[in-house]
């Protein structure tokens, strides 16, 4: 706390602000915000800038081109391919991925012999890398010699191309991606359930509510804020899938699996074409903000904290 | 402990049992020795995790097994050879010393910057604190699309004109941009904010210096805080994948995501060789979630209850 027992005035200013804590304040606080600044805030600005020039990424010539880029996408049909792909993706995979972590965590809402384990075996797909996955699911999947297809055979249907068809290689991908984050929502869910008091359970059961009743109307309203947070969280996701993609697919195919990310990076890494990729850079950058938005208004309004 | 959706079968772990349910007598005369939740549990956490397990097993197989169509479910003679096979076959000893490296620097990095960063914001008043605070807590919007390709150029710029070593193609460029993230703060700020302000107040009457009321008396009680910020940062920069791919090229200097990537690109067939790449490739990581589970479900728990 400054010491302002001064009473000249321009003094007591000056001592206020080298006073210890200020000093001390600032030098603990600069490490971390200049490396903040340096790499968080200074390329949002650069980015901007970048998204209205026309860039290679390698010479020092940058020609500004105004709204060029951002036109552009508009009248681009792999970008607008891109947005269905990632749409048609994220509308399977948030909801899927939302409904198979709720069951699980259900199951495991419990305390018999062995739930530790049961639960080890739902999270650990948490520690899995998004390249592993793809690479066990590039094996699962094999049209010739894979475990899906062997299993699909004893039911008596015919071996499926599954990533080598335009048609199935995205679904694939979905199935993959909520495998690889089930072990985070169950995470998140079995720690909403057991925030849900037995009393409650236990005087409806009483009252003569069967256990399907009982979880509608109490369970499920109080998972609100769960189901909130990973709306928001899964939705963002989705909109930024790539190593999945990358790994598998490289976008294909015939382009089925390129979602937005995925074309961002191949127009600023692979065809040196900066400047557009930062204006679709921020383009989504937006609409991942007006989604959020947007799902915390529809929260306010359905949610319901304790 | 939430009650049973099937009270027709009793279960032997003594839960009272709500009133008549109206199953059939005779469904309900049976008892099994454990809870039926079993034969609903096995079969899920086998699904969940057969996809890892058919690894492991293809992992030993021959290529003459592994292509074969129905595959055999277990592997008459398991073929370990596949290891070290797969070991010669990449600079595997590259990828898992870079990343080591790279994830060693950033974890301590991390805790170090953050730890003061955290402190200074939770303790000390000081001019401009909160404007700063809602500058860097504003980059944690941005996804990582906005920002990587001026991450690029200034990583370049760094390596062209500061130190090679951190610029493109190099380690440095690994680390640079990770070495504090502002969630970190954010995490470390709300738990020093939790440290009982008596405590420090104590020492610095003692004269103790803000510095060193941090080392000595809120880190050691930071304890759980900060092995849950050291486990998500060990798990996320070690599977860190897309900014290696953006800087690295050479194999030499590939982490192991990035270089498994490579491997399964140069390899695409050998399915019994590229499974025992991925089973190395996964074992550090599984080994870190077992250690730390309680911290990663913590975490990830608290912060979806808080939303």
């Amino acid at each position: 706390m400054a010491a302002g027992s001064d009473t000249v005035a321009h003094r007591s200013v000056r001592k206020r602000f080298l006073s210890a804590d200020n000093a001390a304040g600032w030098t603990l606080v600069s490490p971390g915000a200049i490396l903040i600044v340096l790499f968080g805030v200074l390329p949002v600005v650069m980015s901007l800038k970048l998204s209205f020039q026309q860039s290679d990424l390698l010479s020092p010539k940058t020609p500004w081109v105004g709204t060029d880029n951002y036109e552009r996408l508009f009248d681009d049909p792999q970008f607008v391919d891109a947005i269905k792909n990632t749409i048609v993706y994220t509308v399977l995979y948030v909801p899927g991925t939302m409904v198979v972590g709720l069951l699980v965590a259900a199951a495991l809402n419990r305390s018999i012999r062995f739930i530790s384990v049961y639960r080890t075996a739902a999270y650990v797909t948490m520690a899995v890398s998004t390249i592993s996955q793809g690479i066990i699911f590039l094996w699962l999947t094999d049209r010739d010699y894979g475990l899906v297809n062997a299993a699909l055979g004893v039911v008596g249907i015919a071996p499926q191309p599954f990533l080598s068809s335009p048609s199935q290689a995205l679904l694939v991908i979905v199935a993959m991606t909520i495998w690889g984050w089930t072990g985070f929502t169950v995470i998140v869910y079995l720690a909403a359930l057991q925030g849900v008091p037995a009393e409650l359970h236990e005087a409806a059961a009483i009252d003569g509510a069967s256990a399907f009743t009982r979880f509608r109307t109490i369970t499920v309203p109080l998972l609100g804020p769960a189901n909130l947070f990973l709306l928001i969280w899964l939705t963002i996701n989705a909109l930024q899938l790539f190593d999945e993609v990358y790994q598998t697919t490289r976008g294909g195919p015939l382009k089925a699996t390129t979602v937005i990310v995925y074309y961002l990076w191949n127009r600023a890494f692979v065809q040196f074409d900066a400047g557009y990729a930062a204006a679709m850079a921020y383009t989504l950058f937006a609409v991942i903000v007006v989604i959020t938005a947007l799902q915390f208004r529809l929260a306010r309004r359905h949610v319901h904290y304790s | 402990m939430t009650h049973t959706a099937i009270p027709a079968v009793g279960t032997a772990s003594g839960d009272p049992q709500p009133t008549h349910t109206g199953a059939a007598p005779l469904l309900r005369r049976v008892r099994l020795p454990f809870s039926p939740w079993h034969l609903v549990l096995i079969p899920t956490s086998f699904l969940l995790v057969v996809p890892l397990l058919w690894m492991l097993i293809t992992s030993l197989q021959t290529p003459g097994e592994a292509n074969k169509f129905p595959p055999d479910l277990v592997p008459e003679h398991p073929r370990w050879q596949n290891y070290p096979d797969a070991w010669d076959a990449a600079p595997f000893g590259h990828f898992f010393l870079n990343s080591l490296t790279v994830t060693t620097v950033v974890l301590v990095s991390n805790l170090l910057v953050c730890s003061l960063a955290g402190y200074a914001f939770a303790r000390i008043r000081f001019l401009g604190r909160g404007a700063l605070f809602v500058v860097l807590m504003a980059t944690l919007m941005v996804p990582f699309q906005v920002t990587m390709i001026p991450v690029f150029l200034i990583v370049k710029w760094f390596g062209d004109n500061i130190w090679e070593g951190l610029g493109i193609d190099h380690i440095g460029a690994l680390m640079l941009p990770n070495l504090a993230t502002a969630f970190g703060i954010f995490f470390l700020r709300q738990f020093f904010q939790t440290v009982p302000v008596e405590l420090e107040e104590a020492a610095r009457v003692d004269g103790t210096s803000r510095i060193g009321v941090m080392f000595k008396i809120i880190l050691p009680l930071s304890m759980p805080a900060l092995s849950t910020l050291a486990a998500l940062t060990v798990l996320t920069s070690w599977n860190d994948f897309l900014w290696p791919l953006i800087v690295i090229t050479s194999t030499d200097t590939m982490t192991v995501p990035l270089g498994m990537s490579y491997f399964q690109g140069a390899h695409t067939t050998q399915w019994p060789l590229l499974m025992a790449a991925n089973v190395m490739s996964l074992l550090p990581m599984l080994l870190v979630f077992m250690v730390a589970q309680r911290y990663f479900v913590q975490s990830v728990a608290s912060t979806g209850l808080k939303g």
